[in-house]
C-alpha cells in the first residue's frame, strides 16, 4: 500500500510539475492569423466539426485549452512535445512549439537546410527551393511531401503514460505478494482484473494446457486498451485507441501471435482440410487463409477504432449541443440538455471502454485458441 | 480515404516498439510473479481444502470407532451383569439346597437320638419297675407271709396294674 501510494504521489507530482512548468513556457501567442477573427472561438457547425475532427487526430503538442486574454492575444495552455522526423536530410528533431500552434502549413521551421511545416497534424517537408506551401483546389499541398514522423506525439505520450501506469501498478501488485498472499492497496483492485482476464478470457478460449504462454500478451493488451480507453475519456483529450495506426498495430500483434503459434493440426486443417473432396480443398484453404490473415485482424482493428472514434465524436457532438441549441433553448437550457446527455453518454462510454478492451482480448484469445488447438486424431485413421 | 491518410507509419512504429517493450517488461517484472503467486495461492487453498476434507473423514472414522467401542463396552457390561446375576442366583439356590439337606440330616439324627434315648429310658424304667416290683414283692413277702391267699391276690393285682401301664 505504501509503495503504491508513494508511486502515485510521485506520478501526480510529475504531472503537476510538467504542466505548470510548460504552462507558462509554451503558452505562446498566435502569430499567423487563421480563423481567429472572433478570437478562435468555436461557434458554428463547421467550426465544431473541424474541432472534433482535429481532436480525433493525433497532435504534436499537448493542448489542454485556449483562451483570449484582455489584450486580445490568443493563449494556449498545454505543453509542446518533441518532434522527431526522418527527412531527406536525415534525422531532424525540434520541439513542436516551433510551429506556434499553427496547423495550416503557414509556419515554416528550418532545420538542416530543409523546411518543415505542419498541416492537419501531419508534418511536411517542403520541396527544395520552395519557401511557402502552395495548395491545390482540394487544399492538398502541391510542393511538399510527408516525412516519416517518429515524434513523441500526444498519442505516443499517452501510450507511454499508460505503460508507466501499468508498470507501476502491476509492479506494486507483484511486490505485494512477497509480503503476503492477499494484496493490499492498489493491488487489491488490480488482482481481480488479472484473475478475470485469466479465468474468463484466457482459460476458456485457449484451454487449460496452453493458456499460460499467452497470458503476458493478453494481460498487457487488455490493460493497455482499457487504460487508454479510460484516459481518452478524461478531459486531457487523448484519443489513442481511436488512432488507426494503434489499432492496426494491436491487431497485427495478435495476428503474429496466433500465426507463429499455430499447431500442426491448425495448419493441416487450414491448408488441406480433411474429410472434404480434394477438389474443394484449395478453395477452402484460400478462404481459411483470407479469414485468418485478413478478416480476423481487420475485424479486430476496425471494431476498436470505430467504437472509440464514434464514442469520442458523439460525446463531443453532444457536448457541442450546448453551443448549437443556445438560440433555441437559451444558455441554461442548452447547457442543461447537453450536460445530461453528455453525462449519460459518458457513462456508456465508460462501459464501452471496458467492453472494447474485453472484446479485443477475448477475440485475440479465441483466435489464439483456434490456432493452438490440438484435434482428436481418432478420425484420421479411417 | 481519410483513414488511410491518417495512418501514421511513425505512430505505428512507436506503438509497436513501446508495446513490445511493455509486454517484455511487464511479462518479466509483473505478470510472471503475479501469475506465479496466484497459482501458488490457489494450489495452497486447494491443498488446504483437501487436507480439511481428509481431517474431517478421519474425524468421522474416529467418532465411528469410539462409538463402536462404547457399544461393545456396553454389551460386555450387560453380559457381565447378567452372568453375575445368574451366578448369584445359582449360589443362593445351591446354598438353600445344601442347608435343606443339612437340616434334614440334623433333624433325622436328632430323631434317631431321641428314639434311642427313649428306648433306653423305657428300658431303664422297665428295669427300675422290675427291681421295684422285686422290692415290693420282697416287702410283701416279708410282711404277709402268713396270709397266703391275700398275698397271691395282691401280687396278682399288682402285676395286672403294671401290665396295664
Amino acid at each position: 500500500m505504501n509503495i503504491a501510494s508513494k508511486y502515485f504521489s510521485k506520478l501526480a507530482l510529475l504531472i503537476i510539475l510538467m504542466s505548470s512548468f510548460q504552462g507558462f513556457s509554451i503558452s505562446g501567442d498566435e502569430k499567423e492569423g487563421h480563423s481567429t477573427e472572433d478570437g478562435g472561438k468555436v461557434n458554428t457547425k463547421e467550426e465544431i466539426s473541424d474541432y472534433i475532427a482535429h481532436h480525433l487526430k493525433d497532435s504534436h503538442d499537448f493542448h489542454l485549452f485556449s483562451y483570449t486574454n484582455d489584450a486580445g492575444e490568443r493563449k494556449h495552455i498545454g505543453f509542446s512535445l518533441p518532434v522527431i522526423i526522418w527527412s531527406s536530410k536525415g534525422l531532424v528533431t525540434f520541439m513542436s512549439s516551433e510551429f506556434h500552434h499553427d496547423d495550416a502549413g503557414h509556419t515554416i521551421v528550418e532545420r538542416k537546410g530543409s523546411k518543415f511545416t505542419k498541416l492537419h497534424s501531419k508534418i511536411y517537408e517542403l520541396d527544395a527551393g520552395a519557401t511557402a506551401v502552395s495548395f491545390d483546389e482540394e487544399h492538398h499541398a502541391t510542393n511538399a511531401h510527408k516525412v516519416l514522423d517518429f515524434s513523441i506525439t500526444k498519442s505516443v505520450f499517452g501510450i507511454l503514460l499508460a505503460g508507466l501506469l501499468m508498470f507501476l501498478g502491476f509492479r506494486s501488485l507483484a511486490k505485494g505478494y512477497k509480503k503476503g498472499a492477499i494484496p493490499t492497496g492498489v493491488g487489491r483492485v488490480l488482482e481481480p482484473l488479472v484473475l478475470y482476464v485469466r479465468d474468463e478470457i484466457a482459460r476458456p478460449n485457449i484451454g487449460e494446457k496452453k493458456y499460460k504462454k499467452f497470458m503476458p500478451y493478453l494481460l498487457t493488451v487488455f490493460f493497455f486498451i482499457w487504460i487508454l480507453n479510460l484516459i481518452g475519456l478524461t478531459p486531457l483529450g487523448f484519443n489513442v485507441t481511436g488512432q488507426i495506426a494503434v489499432t492496426v498495430c494491436l491487431a497485427l500483434f495478435t495476428l503474429v501471435v496466433y500465426i507463429t503459434n499455430g499447431s500442426k493440426d491448425f495448419w493441416a486443417h487450414t491448408l488441406w482440410m480433411p474429410g472434404v473432396p480434394k477438389i474443394l480443398r484449395p478453395v477452402l484453404a484460400l478462404l481459411e487463409l483470407v479469414g485468418f490473415i485478413l478478416i480476423k485482424p481487420f475485424s479486430l482493428l476496425v471494431r476498436l477504432f470505430a467504437n472509440i472514434t464514434a464514442g469520442h465524436s458523439v460525446v463531443m457532438g453532444i457536448a457541442a449541443l450546448m453551443i448549437l441549441l443556445k438560440e433555441d433553448f437559451s444558455t441554461p437550457g442548452a447547457t442543461g440538455i447537453s450536460f445530461f446527455l453528455t453525462l449519460f453518454l459518458m457513462i456508456i462510454e465508460v462501459l464501452v471502454a471496458f467492453l472494447q478492451a474485453f472484446i479485443f482480448t477475448m477475440l485475440s484469445a479465441l483466435f489464439i485458441g483456434m490456432a493452438v488447438e490440438e484435434h482428436d486424431h481418432a478420425h484420421d485413421h479411417h | 480515404m481519410d483513414i488511410f491518410n491518417d495512418f501514421s507509419i511513425g505512430l505505428f512504429a512507436m506503438q509497436a516498439v513501446i508495446l513490445l517493450v511493455l509486454i517484455f517488461l511487464l511479462g518479466k517484472f509483473a505478470w510472471k510473479p503475479i501469475l506465479k503467486s496466484l497459482d501458488e495461492r490457489e494450489t495452497g487453498i486447494s491443498d488446504a481444502l483437501a487436507a480439511a476434507e481428509e481431517a474431517k473423514k478421519e474425524m468421522q472414522n474416529v467418532t465411528a470407532d469410539s462409538e463402536r467401542l462404547l457399544q461393545e463396552a456396553r454389551t460386555e457390561r450387560e453380559t457381565l451383569i447378567k452372568e453375575a446375576r445368574e451366578m448369584k442366583d445359582k449360589i443362593v439356590a445351591d446354598a438353600k439346597e445344601q442347608a435343606q439337606l443339612e437340616g434334614d440330616k440334623i433333624v433325622k439324627q436328632a430323631q434317631a437320638t431321641i428314639e434311642s434315648e427313649k428306648k433306653a429310658a423305657v428300658a431303664d424304667i422297665k428295669n427300675q419297675v422290675a427291681s421295684l416290683s422285686v422290692e415290693i414283692a420282697e416287702k410283701v413277702l416279708k410282711e404277709q407271709l402268713a396270709n397266703k391267699d391275700k398275698q397271691l391276690a395282691l401280687v396278682e393285682n399288682m402285676l395286672g396294674d403294671i401290665k396295664l401301664n
